[in-house]
């Protein structure tokens, strides 16, 4: 199944708790994109990207940059509301089938 | 006979020129927040089919409508052949060519009965594959070849190898769960293979779950596309040959043509959702001026079309299902370790 764990120690720069480059095994631009898109848009976060390093490697790496609080708590966030844009979605969609 | 300026819209937009893309007013860089999307996401459907569905998603960002795209292509399973073993193939088709040409038979059986199989190498089980059987032998049709015919058909029998002489095998208490409408092939003609008297077929398949990620044959869709909506307006009235021209211009039924009282014929705006977007309106001259063909950014036309293993509507589901379990999945681990 998936897993994910922080890259730290790394030459990626001063890791600290504002900081941090996450990998995601078995992951990759579905997933990397949408939670980019979610992440870079909320006010504390200064930076967000990811990369897929390799094609043929199955990681994802996911760097979140902010200016206050955790990098930690701003990925669980984005994990929620990414998963509350999918109840959105998914409730609009079945209420437009029942009605049509 | 005045007409509003197309790109007085509240709405930015996304203009055709001759030779770039423009938009209209710089697309706001608006806080996307969970509560705007909300608030301004609607769905609505246009087509629902046994196979095809259409529907239209407005106020959303493309991100989100390309990951629901690339996980319906990828993510969403489907049952497939996957193991083919043969006892005897004396056709000229090679075991390998004929194994390949199976997988990518499509099914129909409701992958979400299934369980994926945890081991490619462990034992199949009633849970976890279907079975199916291809035996099948080519002879003299000699009875029926009356007509002293050279046609193959006549010929022989079996000289042709379709999708509807695969049977399947029920495992366990597959016989109870399943009726025999509900698995097998999709479509009963599908030629896998052609045969002259003596050859024969004699294979068992083994059918598993899996995800197009691992091989396209998974994929439940031909294809999933969307699109922006596009939008045709008229700045200046155009009549006569002109109208025709510009009438060519465009996919069908985008401009019509009205027939005035007066003999006139004047082209008018028909119907401009399903417009292709060419630019062909921009090789005269005379006509250029008069058309303004935009899109809108936050209006995207989504196309599925299902091979035939679930219905469309099914897909899309599955398919937002399949990103929150695993968001849901990612953020218990993230809780786990701290």
């Amino acid at each position: 199944m998936n897993c994910c764990f922080k890259l730290s120690g790394t030459e990626v720069g001063k890791d600290n708790d504002k900081s941090k480059t996450f990998v995601f095994q078995d992951e990759g631009h579905t997933l990397g994109n949408a939670l980019r898109c979610v992440i870079s848009n909320y006010p504390d976060v200064q930076f967000c990207g990811y990369t897929v390093p390799h094609p043929a490697e199955s990681k994802m790496h996911f760097r979140i940059q902010t200016y206050n609080g955790k990098a930690i708590e701003a990925l669980k966030k984005g994990l929620e509301d990414l998963m509350q844009l999918c109840d959105i979605t998914l409730d609009k969609f079945n209420h437009e089938l029942a009605s049509s | 006979m005045t007409m509003e300026s197309p790109l007085a819209e509240q709405k930015p937009r996304i203009v055709l020129q001759e030779y770039k893309l423009a938009q209209t007013a710089p697309i706001a860089k608006d806080h996307f927040t969970v509560k705007s999307f909300k608030k301004s996401f609607k769905i609505v459907i246009i087509r629902n089919e046994q196979n095809e569905m259409e529907f239209d998603m407005i106020g959303i960002h493309p991100f989100l409508v390309n990951a629901f795209r690339r996980l319906i292509l990828s993510d969403v399973p489907t049952m497939s052949i996957e193991k083919v073993y043969i006892s005897n193939n004396t056709s000229v088709i090679q075991d390998e060519v004929l194994a390949h040409r199976l997988g990518l038979v499509p099914l129909k059986a409701d992958p979400r009965l299934f369980d994926y199989k945890e081991d490619a190498s462990a034992e199949s089980n009633e849970n976890d594959s279907l079975e199916f059987e291809l035996k099948i032998k080519c002879t003299y049709n000699k009875e029926a070849n009356k007509k002293d015919s050279s046609r193959a058909e006549d010929m022989y029998k079996n000289n042709n190898v379709y999708s509807r002489h695969i049977k399947w095998l029920p495992v366990g208490n597959q016989k109870e769960r399943f009726k025999e409408s509900e698995v097998g092939p999709i479509d009963d003609n599908i030629l896998l293979a052609k045969m002259r008297p003596g050859h024969e077929l004699d294979l068992k398949l083994v059918a598993v779950k899996g995800c197009g990620r691992d091989h396209a044959k998974f994929s439940p869709v031909a294809t999933v596309f969307y699109r922006l909506l596009p939008d045709v307006k008229l700045t200046r009235p155009v009549e006569g040959e002109a109208a025709l021209r510009l009438q060519s211009c465009f996919s069908p039924g985008v401009i019509g043509i009205r027939h005035e009282k007066d003999g006139k014929r004047v082209a008018y705006v028909d119907n401009a959702r399903y417009d292709t977007c060419s630019r062909n309106a921009f090789r005269h001259d005379d006509i250029k001026d008069a058309v303004v063909a935009t899109k809108i950014p936050d209006h995207f036309v989504f196309t599925i079309e299902s091979v035939g293993a679930l219905r469309p509507d099914v897909i899309f589901t599955e398919a937002i299902t399949i990103l929150k379990n695993k968001c849901a999945a990612l953020l218990e681990e993230l809780e786990s370790t701290g």
